[in-house]
């Protein structure tokens, strides 16, 4: 087995002397793909080997001081942050999706539209978001600076990835399983919630991990919306920051970066973990 | 009974999908409505041509910041295409398969790693090698372009990859059967085939790169003049939003809306050209 794969090496480097071209082309292809790897690799090594050390027990004390410089509010608000965002924009997306797969008919004028927009929501820089967040929920509707506002703006973002995975699964539901269940004399709205939706969940709950992720690193969209207060809000209208702004805020006043460091650490272990938790529900996706 | 109950839910599912036609209506009307009177005042080539930013003299110019967008973005697409396609042939034609099942999710790692945490990266890795490497401030075109390529990496890599994967393989083995080894194979037949995808994946990049904000405003700099070199620093559309629009009043504060409406047809223009892309290669 050894001997075979080393005179099929052998026969392809005699093979590359004949074509050199080819051989610059594949350790171009091989290098591109070493210099992607590594480049993760050495941000992923370096936050976590600087960040580590500078984790102190008092950064995870509930209240924020300038002296502890906690970071537990904020994580506190990431979470509140998230689940507000997803209870709002989760069933919007998700009747949206079943309106587009199951409801829309052939030549329905409205399903381009539908379609245009959700593409160009997805195609707009947070820093927009932000702005019209400010705009709208914080001046027009007198949130003010308040985790509401924030919620809103999340929500609108993330709409469009929970529409488009939710309806991608959708899809992919066999119509056999839509035929059964008509031919039972089930409704059409009956097929939807016990059939259909149903088997369509490891996609939609795919599109909701993306959609945490994308909640948990966002900064841009949220300093002009939930503010930059480092507390836990007690109301909803009240303003709060998550873990990414509080790191931007500390960065930005210029002599925390031990606690910025910290944070990195705990906000690169989140993402990773939310990948890693997609990954798997991918996985089980595959298997059935 | 039942039929009323069906009805309504069917009602309740139209709804909801209009809500994105509502988002986008919302926003273009309230992006729209508060920049517009101030280009009006400031007057449409003052604003676009302008090359002085003094907000405290009331002197608004958004050239250096249009110049600087581009700039940036061209120097991120210099950097990330290449590597990013040559990486994404990589994946679909070169990788074996159990180094694939490791590589894969490395890459969609790259992708979901915050804006914040690229910038935070860049202000301690990139600019203090930028520093000793030319002795400058370390801010400035070349670090925002190097660190926006890394982060379009994964958007570039993941659409390359599918158009090579959806090219068939008979034109693969044609080319092998005329003689052709398997990287000419790859290179002169695939990816011609998947050139529009391709495209379509570089354009998305584009308007990743033209979008970014939290990680180019900790790297590039931020003065609001049209950079001299590509060592010197640089104020993108986005950074000057989220710098001045905490303390921004009256004019000021419309004018860096009206910033954000110039960015915002950039946006459109480039989502409009990935649309029709992908309108040309499914018909």
């Amino acid at each position: 087995m050894k001997q075979q794969n080393r005179a099929a090496l052998r026969s392809k480097l005699a093979s590359y002397k004949n074509h050199p071209g080819s051989f610059l082309l594949r350790v171009l292809v091989t290098l591109s793909t070493i210099i992607t790897v590594s480049v993760l690799m050495l941000l992923i090594a370096y936050i976590l080997i600087k960040g580590i050390p500078s984790i102190t027990l008092d950064q995870f004390s509930w209240t924020y001081n300038s002296e502890n410089v906690s970071m537990m509010p904020a994580i506190v608000n990431t979470f509140t942050m998230t689940a507000m965002s997803l209870l709002l924009a989760v069933p919007i997306g998700v009747c949206a999706a079943v309106y587009l797969s199951e409801y829309a008919k052939r030549g329905n004028r409205l399903v381009p539209l539908v379609r245009i927009t959700a593409e160009t929501l997805s195609g707009i820089p947070s820093i927009i978001y932000g702005l019209f967040g400010y705009l709208f929920f914080n001046i027009k509707c007198q949130f003010g600076y308040s985790l509401l506002s924030g919620v809103f703006t999340l929500s609108i973002m993330i709409l469009p990835l929970i529409m488009r995975t939710t309806e991608e699964s959708l899809r992919a539901v066999p119509d056999s399983y839509r035929e059964g269940s008509f031919g039972l004399g089930a409704g059409k709205l009956r097929t939807v919630f016990k059939i259909v939706l149903p088997s369509a969940i490891p996609g939609i709950l795919t599109g909701i991990i993306l959609a945490v992720g994308r909640i948990v690193g966002e900064t841009a969209a949220l300093i002009y919306t939930a503010g930059t207060v480092a507390g836990i809000p007690l109301t909803p209208l009240d303003s709060g920051r998550t873990l990414s702004v509080h790191m931007y805020a500390l960065i930005n006043e210029g002599f925390y970066v031990d606690q910025a460091y910290s944070t990195a650490v705990v906000l690169l272990l989140m993402v990773m973990g939310i990948n890693a938790a997609s990954a798997f529900v991918a996985r089980k996706l595959t298997v059935r | 009974m039942q039929s009323l109950k069906e009805k309504s839910m069917q009602i309740v599912f139209l709804l909801a999908a209009c809500i994105s036609i509502v988002a986008v209506a919302l926003i273009c009307i309230f992006m729209f409505a508060n920049g517009i009177p101030a280009i009006g005042k400031i007057g449409l080539f003052d604003f676009l041509l302008g090359t002085k930013w003094k907000p405290l003299n009331d002197v608004y110019g958004i050239l250096p910041m249009i110049v600087g967008s581009i700039y940036v973005t061209a120097g991120a697409i210099l950097i990330g295409v290449p590597i990013g396609i040559l990486c994404a042939v990589f994946m679909a034609r070169f990788c074996p398969k159990k180094l694939y099942r490791f590589l894969k999710p490395f890459i969609e790692l790259l992708a979901g790693i915050p804006s914040i945490i690229y910038g935070f990266f860049g202000l301690v890795v990139i600019v203090p090698v930028m520093q000793n490497i030319f002795g400058t401030g370390g801010k400035g075109v070349l670090t925002a372009s190097i660190l926006l390529g890394i982060m379009i990496l994964p958007t570039i890599i993941g659409v390359a990859e599918s158009a090579i994967r959806a090219v068939p393989d008979s034109y693969y083995e044609g080319a092998l059967a005329l003689g052709a080894t398997h990287e000419r194979s790859v290179f002169t037949v695939l990816l011609t085939a998947a050139r529009s995808g391709i495209l379509a994946g570089v354009i998305l990049g584009i308007g990743r790169a033209i979008g970014e904000t939290m990680a180019v405003v900790m790297i590039a700099g931020n003065q609001p003049v049209i950079p001299e070199s590509i060592l010197s620093g640089v104020r993108t559309l986005t950074s000057n939003i989220v710098l001045e629009m905490g303390y921004a009043t009256d004019l000021h504060r419309e004018a860096l809306i009206a910033t954000a409406v110039v960015l915002f047809v950039f946006i459109l223009i480039i989502n409009l050209s990935f649309s029709q892309l992908k309108r040309r290669k499914s018909s």
